[in-house]
């Protein structure tokens, strides 16, 4: 909370204006969800937790959320993954790594001409599940691919 | 250095203590290198030595040190004073002011020694990155060498104390010492070697030489760090249990000299990514 | 201060091609320093771009994206010139905002 109200008063993610706002009371932080950082998803522990905390437990296998990823990471800890989802209107990307300690990465909602796409760059424990999760429509469509990794990227 | 680290290396010396592997079956060897390049492809598109490089810039071009001057105005890397394009593809060469061979980062470190006012002997201190700190030469370094970006290799050879640095390396090279009787050659010296899955180039051919000097200036993923060719060869030394090297030592330029003219005529693509 | 973000966004018909290097340790929290002291966890937790003004996409990050963040979006709709607006905030409070312009492919 204390980090909340710090980035708030930074005026950061919600523009100065609401920034404003929450200072005088206008509105209550759990309005701002575009500035929140959501501390159950990134905390959960498991895969099942982290789903639900992001509003996406069990998810329908799709093939139209591709995941571009190494099948051998040459080094965990910069595993470049590329995500994609084909499903119409998807606003919401979420990637975890089954295996690391704490399963959420990243997640990312898109808007204004945004194509439901990104890469980024990931540390990986240890061979795992890279799983993304799209969501459209108030449905979660989810896909995963394995990552062998070799020279672990959390610790050395 | 932090512990995960040294006990990575001491894996490293392990590794090399056991001997380098030899060829692996040729299919299984293809499919795992095939894999590696086609993302290291991935890596290189957007490479963090790029932060770096900005970085170095900031600080070519900032008046600094105790003489409050700046690089740009008073640093000549060979090509004339404050000029920065095709410099790092041109060294290790012979510089007239000081009768002497440097490459690239001693020659950084000459200027901001002498024309700055920074304290060699403080710069030679910690000369590496580590997880908490970029050496300044190390973000100079990578600056100069991205101004090299797409140009050609041409260590030059005229001077007779540029062909001296070259024969001085290409024996320290095969020379074999140490407690292990390493040399340079015994990781690097044939074709088709490597360590767990990194191929190692073979340095003495004109197309393996290309892998070091392309690698270094290179962001290396283990630790996120920004590491410079002076870091590769001195740790070189440090794995075959060499007495270390100076900084910005002859040694290491004299190394570098002979790996940069094997090299010569090959596109210098800008500051590489490594493992 | 944080350095300056790498940023390039280069038009593909009408999608802009958005990349974006950042200068951050994203420090896990579980690492130790030379002298076994746990060095505390620091990292970006938000981003967001803005394309000619307009959010396109904002993103929560956790210590598994990697040190010195990377990242790739692409934007239908853009035109040469558009400014893209990149910003980040970590978990110590620091943010930064960098700024290009979209550039014709």
């Amino acid at each position: 909370m204390d980090h909340l109200r710090r980035m708030l008063l930074k005026g950061a993610g919600a523009s100065g204006a609401l920034a404003v706002a929450l200072a005088a009371g206008l509105l209550r932080p759990s309005r701002v969800l575009a500035a929140e950082w959501n501390k159950a998803a990134f905390g959960a522990a498991s895969v099942p937790d982290a789903l639900k905390a992001v509003g996406a437990s069990g998810p329908a296998d799709s093939k139209d959320v591709a995941i571009k990823a190494p099948d051998i990471a040459e080094n965990g800890a910069v595993v470049p993954v590329e995500v994609d989802s084909r499903i119409p209107g998807t606003t919401e990307i979420a990637v975890l790594v089954d295996k690391n300690p704490l399963p959420l990465a990243a997640s990312f909602t898109f808007s204004n001409g945004a194509l439901p796409s990104v890469a980024l760059r990931l540390k990986m424990g240890k061979t795992s599940n890279v799983r993304v999760i799209a969501k459209a429509g108030g449905k979660s469509y989810a896909t995963a691919k394995e990552v062998k990794v070799t020279i672990g990227g959390c610790g050395g | 250095m932090s512990r995960p680290a040294r006990s990575i290396m001491a894996l490293t010396a392990l590794a090399l203590a056991a001997g380098v592997h030899g060829q692996q079956p040729p299919a299984a060897k293809d499919r795992v290198t095939a894999d590696f390049e086609k993302f290291r492809a991935v890596l290189e598109e957007d490479n963090p030595a790029e932060l770096f490089e900005a970085k170095g810039e900031e600080l070519w071009k900032a008046k600094r040190g105790p003489k409050k001057a700046s690089l740009a105005e008073t640093c000549d890397l060979g090509m004339g004073v404050g000029v920065v394009k095709g410099a790092y593809v041109r060294t290790p060469r012979y510089y007239p002011d000081v009768d002497r061979v440097m490459d690239i980062e001693r020659r950084i470190v000459h200027c901001m020694v002498t024309y700055q006012g920074f304290s060699e002997k403080e710069l030679a201190k910690k000369p590496f990155s580590s997880l908490d700190r970029t050496p300044d030469p190390v973000s100079l370094v990578t600056y100069v060498a991205g101004g090299s970006r797409g140009m050609k290799i041409a260590v030059p050879q005229k001077h007779p104390k540029e062909r001296e640095a070259y024969a001085i390396g290409a024996e320290i090279f095969a020379v074999r010492a140490g407690p292990w009787d390493f040399s340079c050659t015994t990781c690097h010296g044939e074709d088709g070697k490597r360590i767990r899955t990194q191929n190692l180039p073979n340095l003495a051919t004109h197309d393996g030489s290309l892998k070091a000097y392309q690698g270094w200036p290179g962001y290396r993923m283990t630790g996120g760090v920004m590491h410079t060719l002076q870091w590769r060869m001195n740790d070189c030394f440090r794995q075959q249990r060499f007495p270390e090297p100076g900084y910005v030592s002859d040694s290491i330029t004299a190394l570098l000299a002979y790996l940069g003219a094997t090299a010569n005529g090959h596109v210098y693509k800008g500051p590489g990514i490594k493992r | 201060m944080a350095d300056p973000m790498k940023i390039r966004a280069r038009l593909k018909g009408d999608t802009a091609d958005i990349r974006v290097l950042m200068s951050h340790p994203m420090e896990t929290g579980q690492r130790k320093d030379a002298a076994g002291k746990l060095v505390p966890a620091h990292y970006i937790q938000n981003i967001s771009i803005t394309l000619a003004g307009k959010t396109v996409v904002e993103g929560q990050l956790n210590t598994a994206v990697s040190r010195n963040p990377v990242f790739g979006f692409k934007v239908k709709g853009a035109k040469a010139g558009d400014k893209v607006v990149i910003h980040w905030v970590d978990t110590n409070g620091d943010q930064r905002t960098d700024e290009t312009t979209v550039t014709a492919g």
